[in-house]
């Protein structure tokens, strides 16, 4: 899987604002050769704003891919439109489509994309507070029948045996770490084909931040795929085997996680080698450049007034 | 002393009846954050077709008739309106249920007209007499219903597959839709519940000693309007607790009302708005309600 160019990361000229189609117009399956997720000339508006503009990006099946760039890049209006939660922000897909296994999803209810088997870890974990460790991982197997929540919750207190011993606490109690294995956990009740996560690593100290980024690698080897929208992006490179990054609402570069990580521009932007030694971010330390990066693809970009959610 | 014990076990009864209205409050509020005016005109709703089926099925189908009836005239106006008037804030949402509640109970007063309507329960016009204390056979009824009732929801809120996701959407409705969650089912439920809530507290709304349903019994379910509030209108403990209150001191209020003559006539009505007043004034969020986290 690593390494291949999906179908999903030609350049934006595709799709623009000018030739946007009405989506009903289009077919209701995808391309079902990937069987994984899909995302096709994608543009996101919050009333006025743009906030995504051509977005191609795919996750094959059972692989791991990571989506960087700075804040307001877009990152994680990307996952809201996949997750069918852009309506709680009042934002809409204006063009393009979103499908996973070959059905489309976009303008899909969140609830039933999670039954089509994608499931979200949002952003700042964002745990039931008020409820129990219990009752948040009940709460994320709601979408599924009983049998399989049951199978799911052997899995994920084997995953995270903390989230056993703090069954009966408040969720709202636990540290910052152990709420992320909870929103993971919590997450994977549902027994995800695709897991999206955002910023995992989030203002997490570097060793939880490593558990975490280990924890992603072992539920990816129990078959699940995963996009990981990310600003460590030295973590996510070394996770995922393919990687885009946001600039502005537009794909700016992709390509194999490994070309990426080693190339001049993203270690300059991203993972700040070239700064001082001391301001590094943590586990940046990618070994000696190579230039043999030929494989990334650089999109050209329309310039586009910067997002802030 | 014999007085003050019966008007207390009297207002825990009434209290436990406002209690019921007001966890229907608190329930829609809870699962959509929409503060229902509509709910009086439910309870009219169920109050209503009790007292018209109990003389052709029999006093206890009519009960359930009603209580059904209610139940769907709530998840028909969360389905038909509230779901589909697509305004950005909660509060032109409240509104709207103010315009469907006086739809609702003008068409029902026109119904009832001058009548009053009596509800034809078992219980009539018996007493209880316990040592010095003498209490309606209703209010005991009321008291015990009402608090299996309260107690059934409770445990149902926190132990059954939708008690969980009735609180997972009150906390984060994001959140629980990323869970699977579906938000619509959650919402229409918390009507339907309200709405079957309020036509039991009618049915106790409208027996003795009150002599039967009329044109004022919404202004009766508006009571547990400052119940909800007080207690904190996101607390279902709160309900319960505001009940109580607001119960026991009206009940209070008009019983002593000849030595409380410098107050003026009513004051047992108006009671439960000052407590509730006085409530606020110490604790902005209720007695039980979440305090607002500031977002930044």
């Amino acid at each position: 899987m690593s390494g291949e160019a999906g179908p999903g990361t030609s350049g934006p000229e595709i799709d623009g604002p000018e030739t946007a189609a009405p989506r009903t117009g289009n077919p209701r399956t995808a391309d079902p050769k990937s069987g994984g997720l899909e995302i096709r000339g994608l543009e996101v508006r919050y009333g006025p704003v743009r906030a995504l503009r051509g977005v191609h990006l795919a996750v094959p099946r059972g692989a791991v891919a990571a989506v960087l760039g700075a804040n307001g890049a877009g990152k994680t209006t990307l996952l809201r439109a996949v997750s069918g939660t852009l309506r709680f922000h009042r934002g809409a897909i204006t063009s393009g489509t979103v499908a996973f296994g070959g059905l489309r999803i976009d303008g899909v209810a969140a609830a039933a994309v999670v039954r089509r088997g994608v499931v979200q870890v949002p952003e700042g974990r964002r745990v039931f507070a008020r409820m129990t460790v219990a009752e948040n991982l009940r709460a994320g197997a709601l979408g599924v029948p009983g049998r399989r929540a049951a199978a799911a919750r052997e899995r994920v207190l084997e995953l995270f045996p903390v989230l056993a011993e703090r069954a009966h606490q408040r969720a709202g109690l636990l540290s910052g770490g152990e709420q992320q294995m909870l929103a993971i956990g919590r997450a994977l009740m549902a027994g995800p084909s695709l897991l999206l996560l955002d910023e995992p690593t989030l203002g997490l100290a570097p060793l939880m931040a490593a558990r975490i980024a280990d924890t992603v690698r072992q539920i990816n080897a129990q078959g699940t795929s995963v996009l990981l929208v990310e600003q460590n992006a030295a973590m996510a490179l070394a996770l995922a085997e393919r990687a885009y990054v946001l600039e502005v609402g537009e794909v700016a570069l992709s390509g194999p996680a490994a070309d990426l990580a080693a190339s001049d521009e993203v270690r300059r932007r991203y993972l700040g080698v070239g700064m001082p030694e001391t301001d590094r971010p943590v586990g940046t330390d990618l070994g000696p450049g190579h230039e043999g990066h030929e494989r990334l693809e650089r999109h050209e970009r329309t310039r586009l007034a910067r997002w802030t959610a | 002393m014999a007085v003050f014990l019966e008007l207390l076990v009297n207002g825990i009864s009434v209290g436990a009846v406002y209690a019921l209205i007001a966890l229907g409050f608190v329930v829609i509020f809870k699962a959509t954050e929409v503060v229902n005016f509509t709910h009086a005109s439910l309870l009219l709703a169920g109050g209503y077709v009790i007292a018209r089926l109990h003389p052709l099925i029999g006093f206890w189908a009519a009960l359930a008739a009603g209580i059904a009836a209610a139940a769907l005239v709530g998840a028909l106006v969360e389905f038909l309106i509230l779901r589909r008037a697509h305004v950005g804030s909660r509060g032109v949402l409240a509104i709207v249920t103010i315009g469907v509640d006086i739809l609702l109970t003008t068409e029902l007063t026109r119904q009832i007209g001058t009548e009053v309507l009596a509800l034809g329960d078992p219980w009539g016009d018996r007493v209880l007499r316990l040592g010095p204390v003498t209490v309606a056979e209703t209010r005991v009824v009321a008291l015990a219903v009402a608090a299996a009732l309260i107690v059934a929801f409770l445990l149902a809120f926190k132990f059954t597959g939708w008690g969980v996701a009735m609180r997972a959407t009150a906390e984060d409705a994001e959140t629980a839709a990323l869970m699977g969650v579906r938000l619509g089912r959650v919402s229409l439920s918390a009507w339907a519940v309200a709405g079957a809530l309020a036509a039991v507290a009618a049915m106790f709304l409208c027996v003795f000693p009150t002599p039967g349903l009329d044109r004022g019994t919404t202004a009766a379910a508006m009571k547990a309007f400052p119940a909800a509030i007080l207690g904190g209108l996101d607390s279902t403990t709160g309900a319960l607790a505001g009940g109580l209150i607001v119960g026991v001191t009206e009940t209070l209020m008009s019983g002593y009302q000849s030595e409380l003559a410098f107050l003026g006539r009513g004051i047992g009505d108006a009671a439960p708005f000052l407590v509730m007043i006085v409530i606020l004034l110490l604790r902005p969020s209720g007695l039980f309600g979440t305090k607002e986290p500031a977002r930044v």
